[in-house]
């Protein structure tokens, strides 16, 4: 699904990836590991399409809707509610049922109660929760997680693990520099320096 | 609705709700454009002509329209919510479209005040300067949503937008107060729609170039 | 549906690069020296302006080659934009770069030659001026905008970007221009356009062939050395 070679990408003068190989088969499961600055969040941009590579070539087979990509930020509105958020999310990936689709997966992360609170009165804990159903909202294919479980508590920890479970036929890239819990999921690993 | 309608429309739909929310572009762009009238009294002397004044209304409306395409883009810019619109299946160029459009509202709601403003302080206005504002307005939503996506890349953003927008809106200030001030306005009130045209079209399909890599 | 991207870089330059370059050059020169030639021993004086009027063999020249430079410029950015191939990139930005230095000497050439004709270092009336007045602040924008926007495909899609804005705005401000004449600032000077005897038409048409022929031998040497800084700059940063 995933199939980059020779992948290169350079800011400025700093190379951040360098000559990368990298194969990932439909529904397989790949953590991305690796030390602060070693290039996990840029690869995952690349895949996701928000960066272009300078150097190599890179292929994803997987349309834009049916990739599922959770970044450091948020990718959110703070000024909107819960609700409003996904509901706009809902009409962009133009799905059927948005309400429904999006108040389901505002339970499924224990949201349901602020569901009507603008998205910067919350907690990191929180926004990161909401940031998980933006990501899961249109069912996709393709996850590129960076570091999903940053900032989340140990009920939102098992609330993951639990939507991961539920996916498990998904293709999925996740990068965490805390790979001990995702271990038993993962197909492959890749390390970079 | 079809898909490509009903993408602008949510997205339009999305920043006038910010605005509501929020209330910290707008209002700050009708006392902007109030007080710069108020200078420009001052900067004119006994004795100017109503044809000074016209043109200076004109030099108003462009700075007002700099402020707020200045913030055009900080609510997406907090959350790095243009990625996730990127992301997102639609076309790029409605993102585009949703923006200019609520820019265009922006704009015509400070005009309200600053029209009236203006008759107020200086002279009353013809209704080819009011259609001459309304065609600019578009011109200007549409080059300026644009360059403040291109801007927005840069280290320099707030100093970068004024220096890519002036030229290209001068082509606009032209027009604007020609129909205002001369005697045949119907050839300055066809150039703007011109303008408006060419660059709304250059414009839209140049938008997907400058959100992705 | 799936993305494949794959990048080139420009190649540092060949060997026949030299002689190319020198070619043009020689031919530059002889075409410039040619026109030059023609114009002030063969062509007539003008009637009304005399002998001051000669300055408009290199005025033009220049003028219509920062034309055909931004011109190049925005053919270049949009090959980047439709084939992602950057090494349009630099050609691009080198030919708006040329497009920028012949257009600041039209507006130099401009205000002798309106200094020389009327008494004035510059005029609103002199349509040409005015238009280039707008495209030398446009285009430094332009140079601001490559400057403060760190370098990488973002840059170059941007700049490619404002490059077509560039040469849309050259006739939509040629129209602006020419109905503010009618009303609000009047023209007080029109060129006598093709309405030119046979001899100024031919001693301005080698004149504008050298001109071109200049631009573009600098516009290669520009860009070879640009090249070479972009592959020595590789070169250090894979041996660090």
């Amino acid at each position: 699904m995933i199939r980059a070679r020779e992948l290169s990408k350079r800011f400025g003068d700093k190379r951040v990836l360098d000559g990368l190989d990298l194969e990932v088969p439909r529904g397989g499961f790949v953590l991305v590991t690796g030390p602060n600055g070693s290039g996990k969040t840029t690869l995952l941009r690349l895949c996701a399409g928000l960066a272009a590579p300078t150097g190599g070539e890179l292929g994803v087979q997987a349309p834009r809707a049916a990739i599922g990509f959770l970044g450091h930020e948020a990718l959110l509105y703070r000024e909107l509610t819960a609700l409003e958020n996904l509901d706009l999310y809902g009409r962009l990936y133009r799905l059927p049922e948005r309400r429904e689709r999006s108040g389901a997966m505002l339970e499924r992360f224990g949201l349901w109660r602020v569901r009507n609170e603008r998205a910067g009165t919350f907690s990191r804990g929180m926004l990161q929760r909401l940031a998980l159903c933006r990501t899961f909202l249109h069912d996709p294919d393709l996850l590129l997680l960076d570091e999903p479980f940053d900032g989340l508590d140990a009920e939102g920890t098992d609330l993951l693990h639990q939507e991961l479970a539920e996916r498990a036929g998904c293709t999925a890239l996740v990068a965490t520099h805390d790979p001990g819990s995702l271990e038993t999921r993962a197909t492959a690993r890749l390390a970079l320096v | 609705m079809s898909g490509y309608a009903a993408d602008v429309a949510a997205l339009a739909r999305k920043d006038l709700l910010l605005e509501l929310r929020s209330r910290e572009t707008l209002p700050a762009m009708l006392l902007f454009v109030v007080s710069a009238l108020t200078v420009f009294h001052f900067a004119l002397p006994a004795g100017s002509s109503a044809r000074a004044e016209t043109g200076l209304l004109w030099i108003a409306i462009v700075f007002t329209a700099l402020l707020g395409l200045g913030r055009a883009f900080a609510a997406e810019r907090e959350q790095g919510a243009l990625d996730g619109l990127v992301l997102a299946p639609c076309d790029r160029s409605a993102i585009w479209l949703g923006k200019t459009l609520g820019v265009t509202a922006f704009l015509v709601l400070a005009e309200l005040v600053a029209l009236p403003a203006f008759a107020l302080f200086f002279h009353s206005l013809s209704w080819e300067l009011v259609a001459a504002v309304a065609l600019a307005d578009v011109g200007i939503a549409a080059i300026g949503t644009l360059l403040a996506a291109m801007a927005a890349a840069s280290r320099a953003r707030e100093l970068l937008l004024p220096l890519m927008f002036l030229p290209l809106v001068i082509p606009v200030v032209i027009g604007g107060v020609g129909a205002s001030v001369a005697a045949n306005p119907g050839s300055f009130l066809a150039f703007l729609g011109l303008y408006d045209a060419v660059f709304a079209i250059l414009c839209w399909a140049s938008f997907e170039y400058v959100v992705t890599e | 549906m799936s993305t494949w991207s794959r990048n080139r870089n420009g190649r540092a330059g060949k060997a026949g690069d030299a002689s190319v370059a020198a070619a043009l050059a020689v031919a530059a020169t002889g075409l410039l020296v040619g026109g030059l030639a023609l114009a002030f021993f063969w062509a007539p004086e003008d009637a009304d302006q005399g002998f001051s009027q000669k300055i408009f063999y290199i005025h033009v020249p220049i003028a219509l080659t920062a034309y055909a430079c931004f011109i190049v410029g925005a053919w270049k950015a949009l090959r980047l934009l439709g084939t992602r191939d950057r090494r349009y990139d630099l050609e691009s930005y080198t030919a708006i770069h040329m497009g920028v230095i012949f257009g600041l000497l039209t507006l130099v050439t401009g205000s002798i030659w309106a200094k020389v004709s009327w008494g004035q270092w510059w005029t609103w009336g002199e349509r040409q001026l005015v238009l280039f007045l707008i495209l030398f602040l446009f285009y430094s924008s332009y140079f601001m905008l490559r400057y403060s926007t760190d370098p990488g495909p973002r840059r170059e899609r941007n700049s490619a970007v404002y490059a077509l804005f560039g040469v849309v705005l050259i006739p939509v401000s040629f129209l602006a221009v020419r109905i503010a004449g009618t009303i609000l600032h009047p023209t007080i000077f029109t060129h006598k356009g093709a309405n030119l005897p046979g001899t100024m038409l031919v001693s301005v048409a080698v004149c504008f062939a050298g001109m071109l022929t200049l631009a573009a031998t600098l516009y290669r040497v520009e860009l070879a050395g640009k090249r070479i800084d972009a592959s020595l700059r590789e070169l250090r940063e894979l041996l660090a």
